[in-house]
């Protein structure tokens, strides 16, 4: 069973958002997303200062199975991206709610928060598609 | 071993490169090479020992059952290689003109009216050199469709999520944004999902019909209607073409606009990444954007080239000269050793064998994807289950498989199927192969619960085991460089 933080909040599309309780929030992908994607080779962050919508494809991670869009899972502006990843993409696979974290988001509308799924709804999302 | 590592200076092979001294003093001194290229030097017999080793280590349809899904992996028949390779075809210049061309062009324009005729479009142009450069072709001219009529705010493209990589990739590359639209539980378009994403921004949708989940999707009619009502065009990537040939026409089906793989449902070949040939096929709104050039038929003069002054709206040249023609003429000869008869029965028993293989490995206890769907010419089954209880995932079984004389499926394709094969027989092969596949596909199940380490090792009898892929993608370096000394003496 993938590990499901119960402080993290999520979205269908298998990203994690943690609230920094600053009006930013920070995202990567879960580590169910990672097991299923397998060794990742490549990370393609978004440019600080984008503006994007919730769903707008924003960053793209690749395996020697697959490349996925990650989408945005909130409204806002790009502040951070994990400039680490360049080079080192496995540490996703290795530590994805920790230094395997993406992009950071502004967000224009904080209340969007309360769309997103908790652990609770994530892990019956998973069971639904196991 | 690459062949640059037989390489020593001064062997020669005159039959591959004849020793000429070419005079380089006409060379401005800046473009002049300031150390010789790598190339490799060996004899005559290196060279032919060299790749027949290789071709006797490769997998091929000659050698092996290839079921590899959405490749449409089917025999290529002599009897277009060698016709196609007859001394008039082989030795005709690019250049030659249209008066000396008579009887190739003739063999292209019935290509192009067979294809019209099978497909049901209006139009058929025979330029785009392979299926990506055909899918490219008619996203381009969905859009110069759309610009001739001022009709600048069609932006969006839908692509289903199930849908080819190269779908998205070919939109983008003709200036559309990408809308992704679901697949519902039963493998068809989620219709609700694309009537709430269709509107005036919408240019078209990209549709593989039968999807590459490997179903019919029975919704097309409506889908047609929604984004036609909606001002959009549709696209049908010819990627599964194979599953209704000469039974269903996707002109008929309400699409504008069609590319084809000759190299897979034509049955040219497939080898090395190309050549390959995707004409494109239009309904009448669309044929003045056609690429060129396209042969016309005129009952005084003959056949003769339709180009730049007779095609002004065009979306233009993809190659040089005609298209690949070798590839083309492949087709053409297979298309007439068929006739139309021929066609049906080819999608006939494509999805018999497909059908034939589903119903066994269910019967065996492998999962379907869809089960309650039956398949076209091609299925997906999952291992998400051996994978949770024996810990062999679907590409150590795809290994395995190779120990067993079969070339795997496609793996982990549709991204949407967890651990999945997609498996397409084709219509070429006979019962005991199909047979053959499913006693492996058991055996190795067996293993995977009794010796797993077995499959996770796999391939076990081939010439290489199995690769560090990720490494290979983490690092990939893939310029040969000379040994050191070798380096040295090749200056």
């Amino acid at each position: 069973m993938s590990s499901i933080p119960s402080e993290l909040k999520y979205t269908e599309s298998h990203e994690w958002v943690k609230d920094n309780g600053d009006g930013t929030v920070t995202v990567g992908i879960t580590d169910h997303a990672q097991d299923a994607l397998g060794d990742l080779v490549f990370v393609e962050l978004p440019e600080i200062g984008k503006q994007v919508a919730v769903k707008d494809a924003c960053a793209v991670v690749e395996s020697v199975k697959a490349a996925s869009d990650i989408y945005s899972p909130l409204s806002g502006e790009v502040v951070g991206a994990n400039d680490a990843l360049d080079g080192a993409p496995e540490t996703i696979n290795e530590d994805a709610y920790g230094d395997g974290w993406i992009f950071q988001l502004k967000l224009s509308d904080p209340s969007q928060l309360d769309e997103l799924m908790d652990a609770g709804g994530y892990e019956q999302l998973l069971a639904d598609e196991g | 071993m690459l062949i640059q590592e037989h390489s020593r200076p001064g062997r020669r092979a005159t039959a591959q490169a004849p020793l000429t001294t070419a005079d380089h003093s006409t060379l401005p001194q800046a473009l002049r090479r300031k150390q010789r290229a790598a190339l490799p030097e060996v004899s005559e017999m290196q060279a032919v020992r060299h790749y027949t080793r290789l071709s006797q280590q490769n997998f091929s349809i000659d050698t092996h059952f290839y079921p590899l899904g959405s490749c449409t992996m089917k025999y290529n028949p002599r009897a277009c290689n060698s016709l196609a390779s007859l001394p008039g075809f082989l030795a005709r210049h690019p250049a030659a003109p249209e008066s000396h061309s008579q009887g190739i062009m003739a063999c292209l324009h019935e290509l192009q009216d067979m294809l019209k005729s099978v497909t049901g479009m209006h139009a058929v142009s025979l330029a785009p050199a392979a299926g990506a450069q055909g899918e490219l072709a008619g996203v381009m001219m969905i859009r110069a469709y759309h610009d001739a009529r001022g009709d600048h705010d069609r932006r969006e493209m839908l692509v289903p999520d199930a849908a080819h990589g190269t779908n998205p990739a070919s939109a983008i590359m003709a200036g559309f944004k990408v809308r992704e639209v679901p697949t519902g539980r039963n493998g068809d378009v989620d219709i609700d999902a694309l009537r709430a994403v269709v509107g005036p921004q919408t240019a078209g949708i990209m549709l593989t019909n039968p999807s590459t989940v490997g179903v019919f999707d029975r919704n097309i009619q409506a889908i047609a209607k929604t984004v036609h009502e909606a001002g959009g065009l549709l696209y049908y990537d010819g990627a599964n073409l194979n599953a209704i040939l000469g039974k269903v026409r996707p002109g008929d089906m309400g699409f504008d606009v069609i590319h084809m793989n000759l190299h897979k449902t034509f049955s040219t070949p497939h080898g090395g990444g190309g050549p390959g040939a995707g004409p494109v096929g239009v309904s009448k709104r669309l044929e003045p954007y056609l690429p060129i050039p396209l042969v016309e038929k005129d009952d005084d003069e003959g056949y003769h080239w339709l180009d730049e002054d007779d095609r002004p709206e065009s979306i233009g040249r993809l190659t040089a000269f005609g298209g690949n023609m070798g590839i083309l003429l492949r087709a053409y000869i297979y298309a007439r050793l068929l006739g139309a008869e021929g066609m049906r029965r080819v999608s006939e028993f494509a999805t018999l064998n497909a059908n034939y293989l589903q119903a066994r490995l269910r019967a065996a206890g492998f999962q379907l994807a869809y089960p309650e769907r039956r398949a076209s010419h091609e299925f997906i089954i999952t291992l998400k289950k051996e994978a949770k209880d024996f810990g062999v995932n679907t590409m150590d079984v795809a290994k395995r498989l190779l120990d067993y004389g079969y070339h795997a499926p496609t793996t982990y394709f549709p991204l949407l199927v967890p651990e999945c094969l997609l498996i397409e027989p084709t219509e070429t092969e006979p019962k005991e192969a199909l047979d053959g596949f499913v006693e492996a596909m058991i055996k190795i199940r067996a293993e995977a619960e009794q010796e797993p380490e077995t499959v996770r090792q796999a391939p076990h009898s081939l010439p290489v085991r199995r690769l560090d892929d990720v490494r290979a993608a983490r690092q990939l370096d893939v310029a040969w460089k000379p040994a050191e000394g070798l380096a040295e003496s090749n200056i």
